[in-house]
């Protein structure tokens, strides 16, 4: 069945048709209506779910926790400065290894008080134990709730689906709804190896001594590891049931490109829209939209990269004192891999400002300008 | 030996806290935990944050309990205790009863706001709180809980705390929750029948335990239960049940109320006080006493 949905919305289909058994939540503009649909479709029966309304964003992580820990489905979403008050609780769900899934709008820090989208709130979970999938279709958002708790589920890691606030939350389009029981059939209810229970009582996440804290993390990170192929193969799984393929990195005309354009979220599709402008006025570029940013798709990025002469990353987020983030993780990936060749980081788009074809024109300029880059960050669209 | 007495056991025997667990000497919480066990039974999930307890069950990977244990965040005994309560019941499980026990620290300061928020939506949670009044487990820093005149760490004998405690039960009492009760662990047979009315009842109840500690309050192992008692007589820490933030029901009358002296004796943390810091105490117990008698009578 085909909807016209706001991204938002996109979100809370997919937590419906996940059968989602647990939502503990806590309002924040711009995700208020992902858990405004979903209070309505627990109080219509429309889904079978408990819906805590919780005090905070950190009481609703916590609640997602323990009824994650107790063998349920569970789902929250958040924003910004919600994200960031669950911080602490962010790297409880991974180290606990609860696959809760978690819809987080992009939206800029405060201060000033903003609610414009940019990628610094959950690029500042990085290094928490999250898989992060950056969506750039409310099609997407839908699909990827799904193949998030598969994912998540199989390996006990928590995801987190990302959207841009606004250009993707708010923004309708036409969503092609999978049917319930094609979604079943893909995600089998969750049963979970241990749970919390009485009728197998164990103690969960209790004091570690060194001895064996360094082996919980190791395993973390080796199931980590098998993510990106299992992202792959569930990807390909979900093609076959509902014709569209969801992967780490969506590519587009990469493999003759001299120069290619690497972007994540919606700047992607406006960099698809210039990148075949630039084509028809004779500059082969091309578009890495890197969509699974944890774990880090490095074969993906070096092999969607290797014809291209130069490559453009576009990041709408900044590591103060550093660079741009995904200009570090690409740089970090291709080192190495790449000869030498070089990789120009632009910023745009911070706090909500447009990132336009325009942006875009004017990064493959200085890039075609340049042998190497001039400095560490190309700023665009920024009144210096 | 026909005419022997038999000893009459007034709780069940069943042990449900193990032995070779890592409490202190003389530990009131360690009590507190085994008696109200007794009462919740074996179907029952804990839900521990930062606190003496976390440690107390032992490092991973054993654990003396036998029930489970989920070890939450400091501030989030509540919120993680309703999220197990919602995740058992979404996988059939209505029955277990989920517990979230915490500390003083846990209670009255860091997890505050997530107990208020569980509280405010009646979640279907039995809440303890421990009460060793100060952060024991990270050396006996003070909180909200340590009473007036006491010594920590970070309230030196010249700078003692110089505000009261904090009135956590009446806190609790206005967000109108089906019932709370105090208990000390000095009287076995109240904290058990308190826990096991508790268990009977739905949504919010919140059960608040002193539990001496030695090491913190520099009183000797074997003075933990005297203390328990004396603390009940003296009326610093009466014992009574409130239903609905209304009816207060005072569940233990002191036929002889005791001043407060003998108390403080029996503790290091109280050492340095001067008779006229003890007479402002004592007012203040007298003061607090009067209200809660008050508060019975207009039941």
């Amino acid at each position: 069945m085909k909807k016209v949905l706001m991204g938002n919305h996109a979100l809370s289909y997919g937590a419906m048709l996940a059968r989602t058994q647990v939502i503990a939540a806590y309002p924040i503009t711009p995700q208020t209506q992902v858990v405004e649909l979903l209070s309505e479709m627990c109080a219509d029966g429309t889904l079978d779910a408990k819906f805590i309304k919780v005090e905070s964003e950190h009481s609703a992580m916590a609640a997602c926790i323990g009824a994650s820990a107790a063998g349920a489905r569970t789902f929250t979403a958040t924003s910004s400065q919600g994200l960031a008050l669950m911080h602490e609780m962010l790297h409880w769900a991974s180290g606990g290894r609860l696959p809760v899934v978690m819809g987080n709008v992009n939206r800029a820090m405060a201060p000033g008080w903003t609610i414009w989208s940019d990628q610094n709130d959950s690029l500042s979970q990085r290094d928490t134990g999250w898989m992060q999938y950056y969506c750039a279709s409310n099609q997407e958002v839908l699909d990827t709730v799904l193949q998030a708790f598969k994912v998540s589920e199989a390996l006990s890691i928590p995801s987190m689906v990302i959207l841009d606030a606004f250009s993707l939350s708010h923004t309708y389009e036409v969503v092609d709804i999978p049917e319930a029981e094609k979604v079943d059939a893909y995600l089998p209810p969750f049963r979970p190896p241990y749970r919390v229970t009485p009728s197998d009582p164990r103690a969960f996440g209790g004091l570690t001594a060194p001895e064996h804290y360094f082996e919980l993390r190791y395993k973390l990170q080796k199931d980590m590891e098998k993510a990106p192929a299992l992202i792959e193969a569930t990807g390909k799984e979900y093609e076959k049931i509902f014709g569209r393929r969801l992967g780490l990195v969506d590519a587009y005309l990469c493999d003759d490109a001299e120069i290619v354009l690497v972007t994540s979220g919606t700047a992607g599709y406006t960099a698809r829209v210039a990148v075949d402008a630039m084509r028809e006025a004779g500059t082969k570029v091309g578009n890495l939209r890197i969509k699974v940013f944890r774990p880090f798709p490095f074969e993906e990025v070096r092999r969607h990269t290797r014809a291209a002469k130069k490559i453009a990353v576009v990041d709408r987020n900044i590591s103060y004192g550093h660079h741009g983030i995904f200009s570090q993780e690409l740089k970090s990936a291709l080192y190495g891999h790449a000869d030498g060749k070089p990789v120009f980081g632009f910023i745009a788009g911070l706090g909500g400002r447009d990132i336009t074809p325009g942006s875009f024109q004017e990064v493959v300029d200085q890039t075609i300008a340049h042998e190497r880059p001039e400095a560490e960050i190309g700023w665009i669209g920024v009144k210096k | 030996m026909s005419k022997a007495k038999k000893m009459k056991l007034t709780l069940p025997t069943e042990e449900l806290v193990g032995p070779g667990n890592l409490a202190c000497q003389g530990c009131g919480a360690n009590l507190a935990l085994r008696y109200v066990l007794k009462a919740l039974g074996q179907k029952t999930v804990l839900c521990i944050p930062a606190c003496c307890w976390a440690v107390i069950d032992g490092p991973f990977p054993h654990s003396c309990m036998g029930v489970p244990i989920y070890h939450c965040a400091f501030e989030t005994a509540a919120s993680t205790a309703t999220g197990v309560k919602a995740g058992l019941q979404m996988t059939g499980d209505n029955e277990t009863t989920v517990v979230a026990w915490a500390g003083d620290g846990g209670t009255f300061d860091i997890g505050l706001q997530a107990l208020s928020g569980a509280a405010e939506r009646n979640d279907d949670i039995i809440y303890v709180c421990y009460d060793n009044e100060a952060y024991m487990n990270t050396g006996i820093q003070r909180s909200s809980a340590t009473p007036l005149g006491a010594w920590t760490t970070t309230t030196p004998v010249k700078f003692f705390k110089d505000e009261p405690k904090k009135d956590i039960d009446a806190i609790i009492a206005a967000h109108r929750i089906p019932y709370q009760a105090t208990a000390s662990i000095a009287y076995p047979e109240d904290v058990y029948k308190k826990a096991r009315k508790a268990k009977d009842i739905k949504g919010t109840r919140f059960l608040h335990i002193y539990a001496p500690c030695p090491t913190g309050w520099k009183s000797r192992p074997e003075d933990t239960v005297k203390l328990g008692r004396m603390v009940v007589q003296n009326c610093i820490f009466p014992l009574f049940e409130v239903e609905h933030g209304e009816k207060y029901t005072l569940t233990m009358k002191p036929s002889n109320k005791k001043p407060i002296d003998d108390y403080l004796k029996l503790q290091g943390r109280f050492r340095h006080l001067q008779p006229e810091t003890i007479k402002v105490m004592q007012e203040a117990v007298d003061h607090e006493w009067a209200r809660l008698l008050k508060n019975c009578e207009n039941r």
